[in-house]
Order: structure tokens, then C-alpha cells, then sequence
């Protein structure tokens, strides 16, 4: 069986704007993105019969597909997870086309976190399991959870706080060569870094991605479509979701190896339906709600031993002209952070040699949505 | 102060709370512990339950210090700690809870300075039957 290798392509990607806050809403936001990818593809919208989300977004497929008018949906899919499951929109709708179930599939992600409420705020949240044994303790917010999981990678590993600079510093740098990014005129240095205030110790201001407004889309189409249209396409190689056995979200301390996240799982089946390995790939675009999940990552996806990833960032490996340059646009941390839908559109200009930090060559990308929930990840390659 | 929403699988273990008892939902069959509560043993799929008694006694697997923004009853404590504890029993069930001076205490009322990953802790409950963690005298 040829399988997904190949199969299908990403051949249009569109953006609005991205700042703390913008003015026009949700819905919106969500149809400029989904046109402009259109566009880009040069597809009619009256030609997209499947389209896929994931939780959280509130522009369901019957508002888009009627605001935009689309064509008749014969696959419609919204993935769990919050942003664990950002590369399984492409994925499903990857399988969709391959398998013949639609011909143009959209994904998109719509959001205005800069401008609204946080989830943090609400006092009358029911509090279902798991977060009725963490929340009453004040464990109260993602970056709180994942500040547990670093503390104990750094005990029992070495990692540092520098390491999670370099990190943010990875980030901040490709943001500060990409005009769309939020943090585009911010340069960050070490000494603001460690001088910064704490949000849940050992993770500080710097370690925790931007609160914004925007909306992406892409396009998937198959191979052979790809070829007439408007954009040069970017293969979809591999994909993969994971959800480990025992997993238990964001707070899986009680699992018997909390390090060992989603992405190892969700690793293990990209790589064997791929025709590289991690060595093999030129640019990464990693999940980053918080800088402490690139170790952990970089360690699911094997760039590096159990352990390693905190020092795996040494010596400017993430940066360009690197071993991994790392979130080219900017990422979650300083481009935007829209669910790490923006990872994905970044994956492609690599690809089609149009990124504002361009890796001279690229032709293969990771990208992954995030670490620490169930998750999902494509390997790209033009 | 957020409270927990008490499920049917959930709801022993805070009336054992409630007296002053720490137990961890096992395997009435296979024997083995699971957290949090479910129905079902993941083991050996059996149904029957039971809540086993647990010393009480644990480590201290990893903890953090949550600075605001925060709700407003913790933003009033913080910096507060909220650590994980690796029960000596059951090792794989890690119950998160809060390092604090005596049974009651506020969140911040142990220094972070004095909290350290491998510490000895032993349980305590607060006067509404919430879990909380003194360190051990060794
Ligand atoms: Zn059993």
C-alpha cells in the first residue's frame, strides 16, 4: 500500500495580521485567513469539500462554509486536544484526499487570545478530573504543569535555565528577521532573560509564549492536483498523532514515566513511514507554548538521547546556520502564538524557500503540534 | 479557593479524606494501585474495587512556585509551592498537593528555599479534609 508518503501536498497557506489585539473577531479573522490561502493555491472556494479544526476554535465548518461559500463538504473533522492537534488537521485531511473522500481539504485557526478572556480568570470552572486533583492545590495554569515536568527534567538531567534561554533566544532571533512577527522590533538578551519575572518558578516571563490575536490557513490537495496550482506545493511525507498509553494530559505526573510524552509516540510512527530520519531534516518547527517543551521534544523525536535536549541546544544549535534551526518565523514564543498553526505555514515557506529566515536549501521540515497532550506532527518535504 | 468537582469514581477518596485518611483506589482483583479514580483496572479490566489505606508517607518527586497573574485566593498566597509526592506505597502515584509549615498552614507558608526534589514528606489534612505534605523529621 503506497500509504499518505507523498500522496498529497499543502499548496496554499494565508494569514491576517498578528498582534495583541486586533479588531475584527473571531469569524472573520478566520474567513481573510481561509481566502488568502485559497488564493495562494488559486483555488475557488466553491472547489473545498473537507475541511478540519481542532478544540478550541470557535468558527465551526458550517459558519465557514457558508460565510465563504463553499462547495458541497464531504469530510469535516475537529480534532481533541487543544494544540496537540494543529498537524492533525493536515493529517486527517491528507488521509481524506488520499484516500479519495475530497479533493480540496482547508485548515485554519482562528483565535484572539492577545484580546480575550484566559482561561485562568474563570472562577466558575468546574473542576472535572484530572484538574479536581491539581487545580485546588494551585496548580492552576498550563504553564504551571509544564513547570513541573522542567524542574524535574533539569534534577534529573542538568538542564539549565541557559538551556531554556537558548531556546527563547532561538525564537526571538528569527522573529526579529520576520516584519509579521509580534516581537519583529524585540530583540531579547541574556541578562533580560534572567532578570525577567517568574510565572511558575523555574519558568519565567520569557518562557511562556505570546497571548494574540490572528488566524492561518492551508490548503491540501493531492499530488497530481498540486501540480496546476498557483503555489509551488509542499509534500506532505509523513504524519502522525500520538496519545501514549496511560497518558493523562498536561498534569500525566502520575503515569510511570512523566518525560516520556505524546511525542514519543507520535515519533515512532513518522519516522517509520518516512523516507529520512531525524538527522536528515534541515529545519524544525517545534511546538513551543513553552520554551521546556523543545527539550522534551527534541528528545520524543530523536534529535537527541533521553536527556540531552537541554544541552542538545548548546552552542547555537537552534539557531540559523545550526544543527536544528528552530521556529524560523518566530514560533509560539515570538512570531505569534496561534495554536501553533503558524508552525505549520512556516514549515512550508521553508520549503518553498520563502522564509524570512531561510535555511539555504531546505527540503526537509518537522513540525510539531504540542508536547505534553495528545499530539500530532508532519514531516515535510518539497 | 478552588474545590474539586467530586465524581463517583473520585468520591472516596475525599470522604477517607474528610476523616483523616489517606487511600488510593486498587485492584480488588489484580491488586494493582491506579490514580486518579476510574472504573475500570487498566491491568486486568476488572471492575472491583477497593480503597487500600497508604502510609502516607512519600518524596518529593518535582515541585514549582506560581507567581500571579493567578485567581485571586491564590494570587493572594503566591508564591506559593505545589509539589508532587512519589507515595512510598505506590510509587507511581504521584499526588499533587502543597508543602506547608503544620496542618492548615497557607501555601507559602514553607520558604521555597526549603524545598528540595527527594525530600521526605508525610501527609496532613487541613481542616476542610484536602491533602497537604510537612516534611518529614528524619
Ligand atoms: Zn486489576
Amino acid at each position: 500500500m503506497a500509504g499518505l508518503k507523498d500522496a498529497t501536498a499543502i499548496v496554499g497557506i494565508g494569514q491576517t495580521a498578528f498582534a495583541r489585539r486586533l479588531p475584527e473577531d473571531e469569524r472573520t479573522l478566520a474567513c481573510r485567513a481561509v481566502l488568502a490561502a485559497l488564493d495562494d493555491a488559486g483555488i475557488a472556494p466553491r472547489e473545498v469539500d473537507a475541511l478540519a479544526s481542532y478544540t478550541m476554535e470557535e468558527t465551526d465548518e458550517v459558519e465557514l462554509a457558508k460565510s465563504l461559500g463553499l462547495g458541497d463538504l464531504t469530510f469535516f473533522s475537529k480534532v481533541g486536544y487543544g494544540g496537540g492537534g494543529s498537524c492533525a488537521t493536515v493529517a486527517h485531511l491528507a488521509a481524506a484526499v488520499a484516500t479519495g473522500q475530497a479533493t480540496v481539504g482547508v485548515a485554519w485557526r482562528s483565535r484572539k487570545r492577545g484580546s480575550g478572556p484566559r482561561p485562568w480568570t474563570n472562577t466558575t470552572v468546574q473542576l472535572p478530573t484530572p484538574a479536581q486533583w491539581t487545580r485546588p492545590f494551585g496548580l492552576l495554569r498550563p504553564a504551571d504543569e509544564i513547570a513541573m515536568l522542567a524542574r524535574r527534567h533539569m534534577h534529573e538531567y542538568g538542564t539549565t535555565r541557559d538551556h531554556l534561554f537558548n531556546v527563547a533566544l532561538a525564537c526571538r532571533n528569527r522573529a526579529n528577521q520576520n516584519p509579521a512577527a509580534v516581537m519583529y522590533d524585540r530583540p531579547l538578551t541574556r541578562e533580560m532573560y534572567m532578570t525577567s519575572r517568574w510565572i511558575s518558578e523555574p519558568l519565567c516571563l520569557f518562557d511562556n509564549c505570546l497571548e494574540t490575536d490572528g488566524a492561518l490557513a492551508c490548503v491540501v490537495v493531492s499530488r497530481e492536483r498540486a501540480r496546476d496550482c498557483r503555489s509551488r506545493p509542499v509534500y506532505v511525507h509523513s504524519a502522525a498523532q500520538g496519545l501514549p498509553a496511560q497518558h493523562h494530559g498536561m498534569v500525566n505526573y502520575w503515569n510511570d514515566d512523566p518525560l516520556t510524552g505524546p511525542a514519543w509516540t507520535a515519533a515512532r510512527h513518522l519516522w517509520k513511514h518516512a523516507d529520512f530520519t531525524p538527522q536528515d531534516v534541515d529545519v524544525a518547527q517545534i511546538y513551543d507554548a513553552f520554551t521546556a517543551l523543545v527539550p522534551l521534544s527534541l528528545e520524543g523525536y530523536g534529535f537527541c538521547d533521553r536527556g540531552e535536549g537541554g544541552a542538545f541546544t548548546e552552542g547555537g544549535a537552534l539557531e540559523t546556520g545550526g544543527r536544528l534551526p528552530l521556529n524560523t518565523g518566530g514560533g509560539g514564543l515570538s512570531e505569534a502564538y496561534v495554536h501553533g498553526f503558524n508552525l505549520i505555514t512556516e514549515g512550508v515557506k521553508q520549503l518553498r524557500g520563502t522564509s524570512t529566515a531561510q535555511v539555504p536549501g531546505a527540503a526537509t521540515c518537522l513540525v510539531t503540534a504540542g508536547e505534553g497532550v495528545p499530539t500530532s506532527a508532519l514531516l515535510l518535504r518539497n | 479557593m478552588l474545590s474539586p468537582a467530586i465524581d463517583a469514581d473520585g468520591a472516596p477518596f475525599w470522604r477517607y479524606a474528610a476523616r483523616g485518611e489517606l487511600r488510593i483506589q486498587a485492584c480488588a482483583d489484580c491488586g494493582g494501585f491506579r490514580f486518579p479514580p476510574r472504573p475500570c483496572c487498566p491491568r486486568c479490566r476488572s471492575f472491583a474495587t477497593e480503597w487500600r489505606a497508604v502510609g502516607g508517607h512519600g518524596r518529593i518527586w518535582s515541585y514549582v512556585v506560581p507567581h500571579p497573574p493567578l485567581l485571586p485566593d491564590y494570587a493572594e498566597q503566591a508564591p506559593y509551592n505545589v509539589i508532587v509526592v512519589e507515595l512510598a506505597d505506590a510509587p507511581a502515584v504521584r499526588l499533587v498537593g502543597n508543602l506547608v509549615r503544620e496542618p492548615g498552614a497557607r501555601l507559602d507558608s514553607v520558604a521555597p528555599g526549603g524545598i528540595r526534589i527527594g525530600a521526605r514528606v508525610r501527609v496532613v489534612f487541613d481542616g476542610d479534609g484536602l491533602p497537604q505534605w510537612v516534611l518529614e523529621r528524619v
